[in-house]
């Protein structure tokens, strides 16, 4: 029997901190092979379909802008927690709320047109957002509740929420019973960047500008120097003078934000009304593209392109090959799973011993080393 | 009166799967290992609990086959977490998302498809007893399972030396390192029991709870669970009180939806959700008994000098 | 009573070398134990002491070497072997469990299965018998550091070991405690048993032990018996060449210089289960002189580090003040503002962030005091500023290191804590408040952090220095007072003090009452 040995490196190796996402891309990429041949496929055909056919044509790049602005815009916000050591996993909720809040101008004000409108969607669904993330940071600074699960329970809520909304006050009267609101006016949909070429809207703009901001006030900034260190060692935060609870704020209020604005952007760009469902799981793929990307705003740019591209390839199979597009979660999740096993080796240097039980007897001498 | 003992005999089948959960949650966090996958282990015992009875026709079967994936796959949980040292909040995450999505693909299948149901107790004389009968004699398999579990579980952390030395490692895994306690070991076994808990009361789900297989069927019960161990401030007895209590919330909401009380299904649908929450909360407030039971190595990596 | 020498060697460890990455923490180490000896395993901070004891018990694996047990070569593949092979060990950091019992602590190393209430009745015997008194129902975290090592103690001899390893044990006790302790190791010696001793304090050495092996930079650098040498001849054999002794010119006319720092009847509850609470603590500290604080580690020094370096606020304001101004509301930034400057006893951890560069580590503690050279109007790090200062610190302290910025983890406890103190130093702070400020470092970075603080009192500063070292605390002191279960006792003048008046307000004999102390000892 076999048995895995960790060795500290004296310093963290820099090969390894640039190599390990490519290291469990490859590792998914023979994974994902394996389970296409299990499924009776030919695993060649199988990645031509799901990693290359999506991005093959303008029109098609302009689908992954749309898939990757989100996941983008809540993976940076996330990334600021996760580096705080504060863990928001109810990003999906904020996205709904965002959504929801900023929908409001189109729904409750039909009439409403212009200008403003859109950029007032736009600031409501950051509040909405902020203001839903804002809960379990309270609970956790005045209660001393624990953020993970409050913050999960919140999506619950808020899926169901919208649910309601949708099915009930919000719906379209002349919908015809469809649980859906109005579609949005001109005014406050989400235009397009460049609409002869395919759909992709101004969503993944505000992604790329808040990787670069984010990335700003975490590598140059005092704010980032404060959110590094009462990650990394809160006692020494603390001791700089930073406050945890003003951080558990700050990083909540950011992330949700931004997740926030992902939410209004998809429902005033991609959907153009509310539904009883705007995200497929957006919330919970961006944990993934955040720490794909390293934590770093713009290693999620990339992490981001990447899952986008999951996503498509799933449907694809679907269509092409009739294989559940759940395939694309599979590959997420095995991706997540090789990202952090590969980041051991920054740290460490693995060894692979056999299990030698000791002995009680008088055991043989230890060679000499050198 | 057959109502109330049937309100009972529903709250016990909706407290049962937060229970074992729960109870297997509590033993791995116990031995100081914090895993977040339990949605993930349990909808995966869900799965191969509801396939593995579909193909074969035994629920008997489902029944082993679910405890079999749950453990198998937290096993994936232990390898990451113990010998390579993860982030534990980090891979207890991920190994939710994989198991929600390998769940949804391996149920493909099965979606729309009748399934087993794992029979009710049945002892003639005993279990027509009026009232009382049914409750004690005219449950599921699992139900026994899940109440023999907690006092098993209790008798063995406060009560053997094996479990003794498992807390002690929760409460600090250098000193126990220094007095040659086998850490890693101890937790690979505790990672196991607990994922093989997720597994069986995701089978219960799938296997006497709704004997179909619907995708994402576990419905945040996993994280309900986890919730439960902190609420319980990890001590089995609460755990199953405050399995009771869940039960009791969610059932609750169930039969005042079909009462067509006048709020909306939603709403009540998000009550047991907003009852962690709130539960959370309430127990939070009261920090001494927070810290005096929270295992100190809890979520911290262990990685021993050589 | 010398030791048996006639009986053949217990324990014989032969080439014993054991490497960590590129640094080799014991090389080729020779040592042998007879059979009722008290051996000395002398040594600085660093030199390869815990390395070598923790491959005697098992916790780690040699690289080559070879040892005995009674003869027979061994292999110590963990700890349960040493144990049944008759090794036992007191941890210098206790191996002990917070949210157990004594008796479940001590239960979890005998391997006899025997039921709790056995195994404390035994514990409470045994512990009575050496004088050692134990409760064996009370939980671990409730207790003193000095009553934990007693568990440490009665553990390790339930297991009836022929060799008990003792590391560091002296260094939470107070003198007094200490004695009672080599009683007892005295008292092992006639029933047989061989110790090992590991210490840097040479007095006891001489004292209690027959022989001695030196290490130093993980190499063995002799043999010899410690009777026969003085204090200073160790010393030299330890760090290899003449420390420079610290001096301390006389403070002239301090009972009438400017309080600059003053702690007026502060108290505080505990802020956790196993805390201590702060009991009406009064204390000046006058521009000019350095004030030491003694004490049993675990008797209130960290939450009084807290509180008067405003990590933790007081309700009372006037419970704290600096350069003559109330500084109890305001927080640790508020209080550098007024000229404090604070160095905590963590290193890692507390003092410093370890994973971050020691740039980065100079704006822990000063992104606000020197904020205008630091941090640009929009929020923006100023960078190349950070980098300037730090090698200006790195020259002026000494520091050693592999690279230019290096993080903090990658340096030795000596040189980081060089860089810590350097770090406050460089602002010429008015008052300066250090917790433990040599502890675990090597002898030529301790001297040069003493000499340092001591010039920053006579150049106008006040300097309150909490230590748990008593030779440290003679050293640089112009007053001590103790600190004990969260009370302070009165400073007593240097010229008045002696190890056995502050070894017994440290075992608790009267806090706040110094003089009545003074009147009777």
């Amino acid at each position: 029997m076999m048995r895995l040995e960790l060795v500290k490196r004296p310093q963290r190796s820099a090969l390894f901190s640039a190599l390990s996402p490519f290291i469990a891309f490859l590792l998914t990429i023979i994974a994902g092979a394996i389970l296409f041949a299990l499924l009776g496929v030919n695993p060649l055909n199988a990645f031509r379909i799901y990693f290359i056919e999506p991005i093959s044509q303008i029109w098609q790049l302009h689908e992954l802008a749309i898939k990757a602005a989100p996941l983008i815009l809540i993976a940076v916000g996330l990334s600021v927690c996760y580096r705080a050591n504060i863990w928001n996993i109810g990003a999906e909720g904020q996205f709904i709320l965002g959504g929801i809040v900023g929908s409001m101008i189109p729904v409750l004000f039909p009439q409403f047109e212009g200008p403003l409108v859109l950029p007032l969607m736009l600031l409501l669904g950051m509040v909405g957002g902020a203001a839903y993330a804002a809960i379990p940071a309270f609970l956790k600074t005045r209660f001393g509740t624990n953020e993970i699960l409050t913050s999960l329970m919140l999506v619950y809520v808020a899926q169901l929420f919208l649910d309601w909304l949708v099915r009930g006050p919000w719906r379209d009267p002349q919908g015809h019973g469809f649980p859906q609101t109005v579609q949005f006016n001109d005014s406050a949909i989400l235009p397009e960047l460049m609409p002869e070429s395919g759909r992709a809207n101004w969503g993944f703009v505000f992604a790329l500008v808040a990787a670069v901001l984010i990335w700003i006030l975490m590598s140059r900034m005092l704010k980032g120097f404060e959110v590094r260190v009462l990650g990394s060692s809160p006692r020494a935060g603390r001791f700089a003078g930073f406050g945890l609870n003003r951080m558990v704020f700050f990083a909540f209020l950011l992330s949700g934000a931004l997740a926030g604005l992902a939410g209004i952007s998809e429902v005033s760009g991609a959907i153009g009304q509310l539904q009883p469902v705007i995200s497929p799981g957006y919330g919970f793929t961006a944990i993934i593209v955040a720490f794909l990307g390293r934590l770093n705003p713009l290693g999620i740019v990339a992490a981001g392109l990447v899952l986008a591209l999951t996503y498509l390839g799933g449907e694809a199979v679907q269509s092409a090959l009739g294989i559940s597009d759940k395939v694309a979660r599979v590959f997420q999740g095995m991706l997540l799973f090789f990202v952090l096993g590969c980041d051991t080796l920054i740290h460490y240097r693995i060894r692979l011993i056999g299990f030698a039980a000791p002995k009680l007897e008088a055991a043989p001498k230890l060679e000499e080393a050198r | 009166m057959d109502i109330t003992v049937n309100i009972l005999l529903t709250i016990a089948t909706a407290a049962t799967p937060l229970l074992i959960a729960a109870i297997g949650e509590l033993v791995v966090e116990r031995s100081g290992v914090l895993n977040l996958g339990v949605e993930g282990m349990m909808i995966m015992g869900a799965v191969g609990g509801f396939g593995a009875g579909y193909l074969t026709g035994s629920p008997w079967i489902g029944l082993l086959a679910a405890i079999a994936l749950g453990a198998l796959f937290s096993l994936l949980f232990a390898v990451m977490t113990l010998s390579l040292a993860t982030n534990q909040v980090a891979t207890g995450l991920s190994l939710t998302l994989l198991g929600l999505g390998l769940s949804g693909m391996m149920g493909t299948s099965f979606v729309g498809q009748p399934g087993q149901r794992l029979p009710n107790l049945d002892i003639p004389g005993l279990t027509s007893i009026p009232v009382v009968g049914r409750l004690l004699f005219g449950q599921d398999p699992i139900f026994y399972i899940s109440i023999a579990l907690t006092a098993a579980v209790m008798w063995f952390l406060f009560k053997t030396r094996t479990g003794l030395t498992l807390r002690s490692i929760g409460d600090s895994h250098t000193s126990a390192h220094a007095l040659g306690i086998q850490v890693i070991r101890y937790r690979y076994l505790a990672v196991i029991f607990g994922g093989a808990c997720a597994g069986l009361a995701g089978g219960h789900l799938s296997l006497v709870y709704t004997p179909q297989w619907v995708e994402n069927m576990t419905a945040g019960r996993g994280w309900i669970a986890l919730a439960l161990v902190v609420f319980a401030s990890w001590r089995p007895w609460r755990v199953l009180a405050g399995a009771y209590i869940f039960g009791a919330v969610w059932i609750g909401q169930l039969h005042a939806q079909a009462f067509g009380i006048p709020v909306p299904s939603q709403l009540l649908s998000s009550l047991p959700y907003l009852a962690t929450v709130v539960v959370l909360v309430l127990i939070s407030r009261n920090k001494r008994l927070t810290m005096m039971n929270t295992p100190a190595s809890l979520g911290q990596p262990f990685v021993p000098d050589r | 009573m010398s030791a048996n020498h006639d009986g053949a060697n217990l324990l014989e460890v032969r080439g014993l070398t054991k490497i960590f990455g590129t640094l080799t923490a014991c090389d080729h180490v020779d040592l042998n134990i007879a059979k009722g000896e008290i051996h000395a395993l002398l040594g600085e901070n660093g030199a390869g002491k815990s390395t070598l004891v923790k491959m005697l018990f098992g916790s780690l694996e040699p690289n080559s070497g070879e040892i005995f047990w009674n003869g027979q070569a061994v292999r110590i593949a963990n700890p349960g072997f040493a144990k049944k092979l008759g090794i036992g060990m007191v941890f210098q950091h206790f191996s002990l469990f917070e949210a157990l019992t004594a008796a479940e602590n001590i239960a979890l190393s005998l391997d006899d299965g025997s039921p709790i209430s056995t195994i404390a009745a035994k514990a409470r015997a045994l512990s009575y018998s050496y004088g050692l008194p134990l409760d064996p129902e009370s939980l671990v975290g409730d207790l003193s550091v000095g009553e934990r090592q007693r568990i440490e103690i009665i553990r390790c001899l339930l297991q009836t070991p022929q060799l008990i390893i003792l590391d560091e044990p002296t260094s939470v006790l107070t003198p007094q405690e200490a004695d009672k302790l080599f009683e007892t190791l005295e008292r092992l010696r006639s029933e047989g048993k061989s110790i090992l001793y590991i210490s840097h304090r040479l007095e006891e050495v001489k004292r209690i032990c027959d022989r001695a092996t030196v290490l130093r930079h993980g190499k063995v650098v002799g043999h010899c018996n410690p009777r026969e040498q003085t204090a200073a001849s160790l010393a030299r054999m330890m760090v290899g060449n003449e420390v420079k002794a610290v001096v301390r010119a006389p403070a002239d006319g301090i009972e009438t210089a400017q309080p600059l720092l003053e702690i007026r009847a502060l108290s505080r509850k505990p802020a956790t289960p196993f805390s201590i609470p702060l009991k009406n603590i009064n204390l000046t500290v006058r521009a000019g002189e350095v004030i030491g604080i003694a004490g049993v580690a675990g008797n209130g020094q960290g939450e009084f580090f807290e509180t008067v370096s405003g990590e933790v606020l007081q309700q009372d304001a006037a419970s704290v003040r600096i350069r003559g101004k109330d500084a109890g509301g305001l927080g640790i930034t508020g209080r550098r503002l007024m000229g404090a400057a604070f160095v905590p006893e963590e290193r890692l951890g507390h003092g410093a962030a370890p994973s971050m560069k020691l740039s980065e580590n100079l704006l822990l503690s000063r992104h606000a005091t020197d904020g205008k050279v630091f941090v640009g109007a929009s929020g923006m790090v100023k960078s190349e500023a950070i980098y300037g200062a730090a090698q200006r610190i790195i020259k002026a302290m000494d520091v050693r290191k592999s690279a230019p910025d290096p993080e903090a983890a990658a340096l030795s406890g000596g040189n980081l804590q060089k860089f810590i103190v350097g770090r406050e130093l460089d602002r010429r702070p008015g008052v300066m408040v250090v917790n433990q400020p040599t502890w675990g470092v090597d002898a030529g970075a301790a001297a040069h952090i003493r000499q340092a603080l001591i010039e920053l009192a006579r150049s106008g500063s006040a300097v309150l220095v909490i230590s748990q070292d008593l030779d440290e605390l003679f050293e640089i002191s112009d007053s001590i007072a103790v600190m004990h279960n969260g009370e302070l006792s009165k400073p007593l003048p240097i010229a008045q003090a002696t190890f056995e008046k502050i070894g017994l307000l440290m075992g608790g004999a009267e806090p706040g009452h110094a003089e009545h102390i003074l009147e009777t000892a």
